[in-house]
């Protein structure tokens, strides 16, 4: 066993602990800050301190460090929150989480990210906590190259002081020691005898000062000391107008008490500021100290969806093996009517098997809240960039989703969120000029519609301008027509390239996304429709089907083999009649179906079925849709429909033409679910290649004679 | 985990290796047992329109969906007859499960080093790239396929070019 192992344990376990840690923090009544918030947003920076120092995280350790300090602080009530704190720590936890991944897929994580807000932190602990805080640095970088000290603490500090500057000549300086006891004191202060000469020294535990006048710069000597200590309990700065000769400074005792003259960007503050908590064995040990315990005893367990899937796989299984089983016990007739017990046996199996389907199903679906909970902050950061007044609602947080769904459909939602804080929901005294109120409101929702999910992003903003849109769309030369209906008009923004943002602003009007919306959500096997009205809003709807694992089919047969239409693309079936069917240049077939000629795909061709029914009056005409385009495909039977799990051929295999994925029958075999557009394509190339190698066939003959 | 202890006994068979010795027509191929997951009967195998003539289709292997590449068919050979002795090896390649039908599996052999020759460069059918050698033993002759290389391979037609190129 190697510790590696588990880090993929912290890191899961890490990634829920902020993803916790920002809810707590939006959460938070400014005003009025729960306690038990508090202690529970302190408590998941702690954990992740824990855990990035067992693993040697050591960026990630550090700022969870400095981090947990202000929380501490924050939940003693020593620092009152303010809305922009809580944006400096929401901050801070995403450069926690980014400095996560980075050690996730085993990269050293951002170093600049990392100063800078150890610095933020840092001021925020300088400025903030009255008496100051305890020596929170973590950062020896900091204090390596010490940044421009902040115009608020400069113009707070009354003293002139000159920057620490390392390596300067010989000079004199302060060490101070914070909370360091006796015995590594000594042993310190023997250590800085062989730096240079010590001009006096006094203090007690909490500091201990020495005057040291030595030429070894600054960083020297703090990396002679954190042999025996850590970085942040030294602190090292200049006497100013220092006496040549070795007097014991007395005004570096009055520095000391007025924190604010410190050049901001110093880590360590006020040695004044002793914590009531023991803090040195903290610092040295931190996993020492015991691990607050879990706020509540979980009630789920973490399983790889590795495993959910093969449970999903053996179930489907069994399902085959009962329905196999069903066949044989009915084959048996009338043996087997006497027999009430098998009789019985079998539909007790059959029902458990359902039932068993069922729950095993449920394990891959994960409510909306898992996408919905990023959304708040999503609204705040974004309402933020654009000076809005936004609330956001959201509805149906309950609403199940297939796991693979949920983390497909972030994006694309995010996208629209953010186009509606940004297109739709006008300025604050916009809308009061309009005479609505001056907090916009968007509204997500999700809930079940027949087997379906149907998600909503609902704005009452300023709704989209038909005119606005027609125009543009000729600007960008798309085909529109004044006629057209609303619900086309609206599509017109999922075209590529499309924007009428008056600016390409921070959150959107490239004009690149919509598009990628849509192509994402098509690709989940959905669509999105749009519903708005000027001055009122507008609302964007996305259906999605609740699982990809399981399709609703319509098998069909052409000659021996069995195929599976997606049942959503079926439209209706019917027997062409031999007047309805005309020829379009050769090879190609359209039948009239309602005034409307639809082209002709014969399965059998395209997939060189043998032994189907090839004449097209005896044959069924299932009309299908796919890609908005409509067509006729010619089958020899419907089955019927069914449920069917879906599974991937191209993991085993490799992508097949015309066919989406596979599933497998009641009776164990193999049936291919069509893909129409893939077939309409196929079919299209097919007659291509055939039409070429008639064409060499023709010139071959022909030039055979001669 | 017991490596230590066995190690120099380890050492001495790693030298020797076990393949699973299966016919086609007349002739003997050998595989590597070790990627050999299971043997099972020909049956159920749905056809895959617009495939290579020897990618029989795909079957249903407790859930997974599985190809089945006819080896005869790739290797040119007559008399391509299923039935009740016809066979089919499972085998794990690249992250991959893949069937490939033959005539028989005959028995699992031990072949020591200097039984393996190398395989001479000849073969327009099976380019000599996908042997891994010849086995020699007393009046047999075994042709040691390599059959990551084998199925892996683009003609085989069996892995989408793009994903190869990935790995």
């Amino acid at each position: 066993m190697d510790i590696t192992d588990f880090f993929d344990t912290f890191f899961e376990e890490a990634e829920e602990l902020l993803a916790d840690m920002e809810q707590q923090l939006l959460d938070l009544d400014l005003d009025d800050p729960d306690s038990e918030q508090l202690n529970a947003i302190f408590r998941a920076a702690h954990s992740i301190k824990g855990g990035a120092g067992t693993f040697g995280f050591t960026v990630l350790q550090k700022t969870t460090h400095i981090f947990e300090n202000l929380l501490d602080h924050a939940r003693k009530g020593e620092l009152a929150l303010r809305a922009d704190l809580v944006d400096t720590f929401l901050e801070a936890k995403d450069i926690m989480h980014e400095q996560l991944n980075a050690y996730r897929s085993e990269e050293e994580p951002d170093q600049e990210a990392f100063e800078r807000i150890c610095q933020t932190l840092q001021q925020i602990a300088l400025e903030e906590i009255g008496k100051g805080l305890d020596g929170a640095a973590g950062a020896p970088i900091a204090n390596a190259t010490p940044a421009p000290a902040s115009e608020k603490a400069s113009a707070e500090s009354d003293a002139d002081m000159a920057p620490s500057e390392a390596a300067q000549a010989t000079a004199q300086r302060i060490v101070a020691l914070i909370k360091v006891d006796e015995k590594d004191r000594i042993l310190l202060v023997e250590e800085l005898e062989q730096l240079g000469d010590i001009q006096s020294q006094s203090g007690d535990e909490t500091n201990y000062e020495v005057v040291l006048e030595s030429n070894v710069s600054d960083d020297d000597i703090e990396a002679v000391m954190c042999f025996i200590i850590e970085p942040e309990q030294i602190q090292i700065r200049p006497v100013e107008d220092a006496p040549s000769g070795g007097t014991p400074p007395v005004a570096p005792e009055n520095d000391i008490a007025t924190p604010a003259s410190k050049p901001a960007a110093e880590p360590a503050p006020s040695p004044e500021a002793t914590q009531p908590t023991a803090n040195a064995p903290e610092k040295a040990e931190p996993k020492e100290k015991p691990k607050p315990k879990k706020a509540a005893e979980s009630s789920s367990i973490r399983v790889s969806v590795d495993k959910v899937d093969q449970i999903i796989n053996l179930v489907g299984e069994l399902i085959i093996t009962q329905s196999m089983l069903d066949q044989t016990v009915s084959d048996l007739g009338d043996q087997s009517v006497g027999n009430s017990s098998l009789q019985n046996g079998m539909s007790l199996l059959q029902r458990n098997a359902r039932d068993l389907q069922e729950s095993v199903m449920s394990i891959r679906m994960i409510p909306m809240e898992f996408v919905f909970s990023r959304f708040p902050r999503v609204v705040r950061d974004t309402a933020g960039k654009l000076q809005k007044d936004i609330e956001l609602v959201t509805e149906g947080k309950s609403t199940e989703l297939d796991k693979s769904l949920v983390e497909r459909i972030t994006d694309p939602l995010t996208h629209l969120v953010r186009n509606s804080l940004d297109h739709g929901i006008e300025m604050p005294d916009e809308r009061e000029a309009k005479g609505k109120p001056r907090t916009g409101k968007l509204v997500l929702s999700a809930r079940h519609q027949g087997g379906n999910i149907l998600i909503e992003v609902r704005d009452d903003g300023a709704g989209m301008d038909r005119e606005v849109l027609l125009r543009k769309a000729r600007e960008n030369g798309l085909n529109v027509s004044d006629t057209m209906p609303d619900e086309e008009v609206w599509q017109l923004i999922f075209a590529p390239g499309f924007s009428t943002a008056k600016e390409v602003t921070d959150v959107s009007g490239r004009g690149v996304g919509m598009d990628v919306v849509k192509r994402n959500i098509q690709g989940m096997g959905g669509r999105v429709e749009i519903q708005s009205k000027k001055g009122e809003g507008t609302n964007t709807r996305i259906v999605l089907p609740l699982t990809l694992a399981i399709l609703d089919g319509m098998s069909i047969k052409v000659g021996p083999e069995t195929f599976i239409l997606p049942l959503s693309t079926v439209l209706e079936s019917l027997q062409p009649a031999k007047g309805e069917m005309y020829a379009m240049a050769g090879d190609d077939v359209v039948l009239k179906v309602r005034d409307e000629y639809l082209p002709v795909i014969a399965i059998h061709e395209v997939l060189d079925v043998e032994g189907a029914i090839t004449d097209p009056t005896k044959s069924i005409a299932v009309i299908v849709q796919g890609e908005g385009r409509r067509y006729a495909m010619l089958v020899d039977e419907l089955v019927g429909q069914q449920q069917v799990v879906v599974k991937n051929l191209e993991d085993n295999y490799r992508k097949v033409p015309g066919v989406s994925a596979a599933t497998i029958l009641g009776d164990g075999s193999v049936a291919l679910i069509l893909d129409i557009s893939g077939l309409h394509r196929l079919s299209r190339a097919k007659k291509e290649s055939n039409k070429s190698l008639n064409s060499k066939k023709l010139s071959y003959k022909e030039a055979e004679p001669s | 985990m017991s490596q230590a202890n066995n190690g120099a006994v380890l050492a001495a068979e790693a030298e020797n290796r076990e393949f699973l010795v299966f016919s086609l027509g007349e002739e003997e191929y050998a595989i590597d047992i070790l990627k050999v997951q299971e043997i099972r009967g020909y049956e159920n195998v749905t056809r895959i329109a617009n495939a290579p003539d020897f990618i029989k289709g795909v079957t249903n292997l407790r859930g997974v969906i599985v190809p089945i590449v006819d080896l005869r068919i790739k290797f040119h050979l007559e008399n391509v007859e299923y039935g009740g002795q016809t066979v089919v090896i499972v085998v794990n390649v690249a992250d991959r499960v893949v069937g490939i039908v033959v005539d028989g599996v005959s028995d699992v052999m031990t072949l020591t080093p200097d039984q393996i020759k190398p395989a001479p460069e000849f073969g327009v059918t099976l380019s000599s790239d996908f042997l891994s050698g010849l086995g020699s033993l007393e009046d047999r002759m075994l042709v040691l396929v390599d059959i990551d290389k084998l199925l892996t391979s683009e003609e085989m037609a069996l892995v989408d070019t793009t994903a190869t190129s990935k790995v």
